[in-house]
C-alpha cells in the first residue's frame, strides 16, 4: 500500500497526543501529577496540539478537503467516520481538563472526572483509527487481531515518553512515571513483535488463479496487461518495498522505538540532572521509530487486487 | 447513506463470457467514451500525451495464459465493478457519497459528496474503483445508470455502453435477482461463478468459464487413446477418417 505521509503523521502524532492525554487524565485523577497550573496548561496543550495537528494533516491526503466535514455523518457503518466523531468528542472533556487545570488551577472534582472521561475517549479514538485498517479483509497485513492493540499500546507508550519529558522539565521524573513508560514500551515491543511474526507466518491464501476463477482450469499467468502505464490501483495498492530494505528499516524501528527510549528513560531516572536531555532524546528517538514503524505498516501491506496484475499471492 | 439496503428489488448486473471474449478492449473504450460525458464526467486523464499517461477507466481488460488440461490457452478477462450485494466499499465510506441503490442494486458514488479519501478503493477486492486525480473524487462503474433508464435513447441502446459495444456478444446485462431472466438462465447453464467468493462481498456480476476445448490437439489425443483403427491406410480411408473427425466436432 502506498504510504501517504499525511496519514503517517496523523496516526503517529494523534496517537502520541491521545496517549499523553490518557496519562494526564489518569495521573491527575489519582493525584500523582503536579497540581501546578503551568504543568496542566503545557501538558494538555501539547496533547491537544498533537491531536489537532494530526487531524488537520489527515485532511491533506483528501481529494476534496473542503468537504471533510461530511466525514462525521456515517458513523453507523464507517470506522473512518467513527474516528472523526470520537476525536471531536474527546475534545469536550479535554477542554474541561485543560481549562480547569491549566487556567483555573483546579484539579479535583469535575476536572478530575473530565480527565478520566478524556482518557477513556482517547483510547476509544485510537481504537477507531486502528479499526479503519483492521476491518479491511482485502489487506492481509492489516486484517490482524493484533492491529488495534498495536495502535493503542504504541499511543500509550509514546504518550508516556512525552509525559516523562514534561515531568523532567517540571518536578523531575518520579519512579512511577519512568516505570509506566518502560512497561508501556516493553508491552509495545511484545505486541508489535507478535504482529510481525503473525503476518510473516500466516499462509497467503489468495492467488491469481483464485482471484480470476481460472485456477480451476490450470496455472494462470498474466500475458497482456490491461494498460501500458500504472493506473491508480497500481499506484495506490501496488506500492512495494524491497525485502532487504524492509528488514533494515524494521531493525531501525525496533532500535529507535523500543531499545533507545527505554535506555533514555532509565538514564532520566538515574541522573536527575540529565533528565530533561535524556527524556528529550527518548521523545526524538521514539518519534523517529514511530514514523518508520507506520511507514512499514503501509509499505509492507499487500492488497488482494494486485493479484489481477500478476502478484503471486496475497 | 452508507448502511446497505436489506434487500434490493432487482440485482442488475453483467454476465461476462470468458469463452468468447476476444480481448479487443472495445468495451473499455466505449465505457470511457460514454462516461467521460455522462454521470462520471469528466473522467480525467493525466499526461495523456506525456511520458507517464494514466487516467480513470471503469473497465480494464486483462489477458492471461492458462496452462492446464494438457495445453495452454489465452483467456481475456474484463474487470469492472461487480455491484456486490454486500459491498465493503460502501460501508467504509465516511461521507455517504458511496451508496447501493435499493431499487436495482447499483453501487454508485455521488461525486458531489465524495471527499476523495480513497478508503473505498482499499476496501474493494477487485480493484474496481479508480481515483480521479483531476477532480479529486472516486470513480467507478455506474452500470450506465444514465443509459439504462434513459427515455431519450432508443430501446436497444438502453443497456450499458460496454454491452452495446461488445462485437462478440461476450457481455450480457440483466436482472440477476430474477431466476427466470435470460442472464440468470445463462449463469445456470454455463456454471457462471463469483470472483473471490471467500471475501464475502457477494458479487452480482458473474463470469462464465471458458468451455472445454475440442480442438485438433485434443481430438488427436482422443484418437490415439482409442482402440486399434480398422483403417486399411488407403487414401479413401484417410479421407473418411478425417471427415469423421471433423464431423464429430
Amino acid at each position: 500500500m502506498h504510504p501517504a505521509y499525511s496519514v503517517i503523521f496523523f496516526t503517529t502524532a494523534s496517537g502520541a497526543g491521545l496517549g499523553l492525554l490518557v496519562w494526564l487524565g489518569l495521573g491527575n485523577a489519582f493525584g500523582l501529577l503536579p497540581k501546578d497550573s503551568w504543568f496542566g496548561l503545557f501538558g494538555v496543550g501539547i496533547a491537544v496540539a498533537l491531536l489537532t495537528a494530526g487531524l488537520l494533516s489527515s485532511t491533506a491526503h483528501l481529494g476534496r478537503p473542503e468537504r471533510a466535514w461530511r466525514a462525521f455523518s456515517q458513523w453507523r457503518s464507517s470506522w473512518l467516520s467513527r474516528e472523526g466523531v470520537a476525536a471531536v468528542l474527546t475534545y469536550i472533556p479535554t477542554a474541561v481538563l485543560g481549562i480547569g487545570w491549566g487556567l483555573l488551577g483546579e484539579t479535583g472534582g469535575i476536572v478530575a472526572i473530565a480527565g478520566v472521561a478524556a482518557a477513556i475517549l482517547a483510547v476509544v479514538t485510537i481504537y477507531t483509527t486502528s479499526m479503519i485498517y483492521a476491518s479491511l479483509p482485502t489487506i492481509r497485513a492489516w486484517h490482524q487481531p493484533t492491529v488495534p492493540l498495536v495502535y493503542i499500546v504504541l499511543g500509550l507508550a509514546s504518550g508516556a515518553v512525552l509525559l516523562t519529558l514534561l515531568l523532567a522539565l517540571f518536578d523531575g521524573v518520579p519512579t512511577w512515571a519512568a516505570a509506566v513508560a518502560i512497561v508501556a514500551i516493553l508491552a509495545a515491543f511484545a505486541i508489535k513483535s507478535a504482529y510481525w511474526s503473525a503476518v510473516a507466518n500466516e499462509r497467503k491464501s489468495y492467488t491469481v488463479g483464485a482471484a480470476t476463477g481460472l485456477g480451476r482450469i490450470g496455472k494462470v499467468r498474466p500475458l497482456d496487461p490491461p494498460h501500458t502505464m500504472a493506473n491508480f490501483v497500481m499506484r495506490e495498492m501496488g506500492f512495494e518495498v524491497a525485502r532487504k530494505h524492509a528488514e533494515k528499516l524494521r531493525g531501525l524501528a525496533k532500535l529507535a522505538l523500543f531499545v533507545l527510549p527505554v535506555l533514555f528513560v532509565i538514564a532520566a531516572l538515574l541522573f536527575p540532572v540529565l533528565a530533561p536531555l535524556a527524556a528529550l532524546l527518548a521523545v526524538i528517538s521514539m518519534a523517529f521509530g514511530l514514523v518508520t514503524e507506520r511507514w512499514l505498516f503501509f509499505a509492507e501491506a499487500e492488497h488482494v487486487s494486485m493479484l489481477f496484475y500478476g502478484k503471486d499471492a496475497a | 447513506m452508507t448502511t446497505l439496503p436489506a434487500t434490493t428489488d432487482k440485482k442488475l448486473g453483467l454476465v461476462i463470457d470468458l469463452d468468447i471474449c476476444v480481448g479487443c478492449h472495445a468495451c473499455a473504450t466505449s465505457c470511457k467514451e460514454w462516461n467521460t460525458g455522462g454521470y462520471s464526467a469528466p473522467l480525467s486523464d493525466q499526461e495523456p500525451y506525456g511520458a507517464d499517461p494514466h487516467g480513470s477507466w471503469l473497465n480494464r481488460i486483462h489477458s492471461y495464459e492458462v496452462e492446464g488440461q494438457g495445453r495452454s490457452q489465452t483467456v481475456h478477462f474484463p474487470r469492472s465493478c461487480l455491484h456486490c450485494e454486500t459491498p465493503a466499499c460502501v460501508t467504509v465510506c465516511p461521507t455517504g457519497a458511496s451508496y447501493k441503490r435499493a431499487e436495482d442494486g447499483i453501487v454508485l458514488v455521488n461525486p458531489d459528496m465524495c471527499i476523495g479519501c480513497k478508503l473505498c478503493s482499499w476496501a474493494c477486492a477487485y480493484g474496481a474503483r479508480e481515483y480521479d486525480y483531476e477532480v479529486g473524487v472516486m470513480r467507478k462503474c455506474t452500470l450506465c445508470v444514465d443509459r439504462i433508464y434513459n427515455p431519450h435513447l432508443k430501446e436497444e441502446d438502453r443497456i450499458p455502453a460496454c454491452v452495446r459495444a461488445c462485437p462478440t456478444g461476450a457481455r450480457h446485462y440483466g436482472d440477476l435477482g430474477d431466476p427466470s431472466s435470460k442472464v440468470s438462465k445463462l449463469v445456470k447453464e454455463r456454471g457462471g461463478y463469483d470472483l473471490l467468493p471467500e471475501m464475502g462481498f457477494k458479487p452480482v456480476n458473474k463470469y462464465l468459464p471458458p468451455r472445454a476445448r475440442r480442438d485438433g490437439v485434443t481430438a488427436n489425443d482422443a484418437k490415439a487413446a482409442s482402440p486399434a483403427s480398422t483403417s486399411s491406410g488407403s487414401r479413401m480411408d484417410k479421407f473418411l477418417g478425417w471427415a469423421d473427425k471433423v464431423l464429430s466436432r
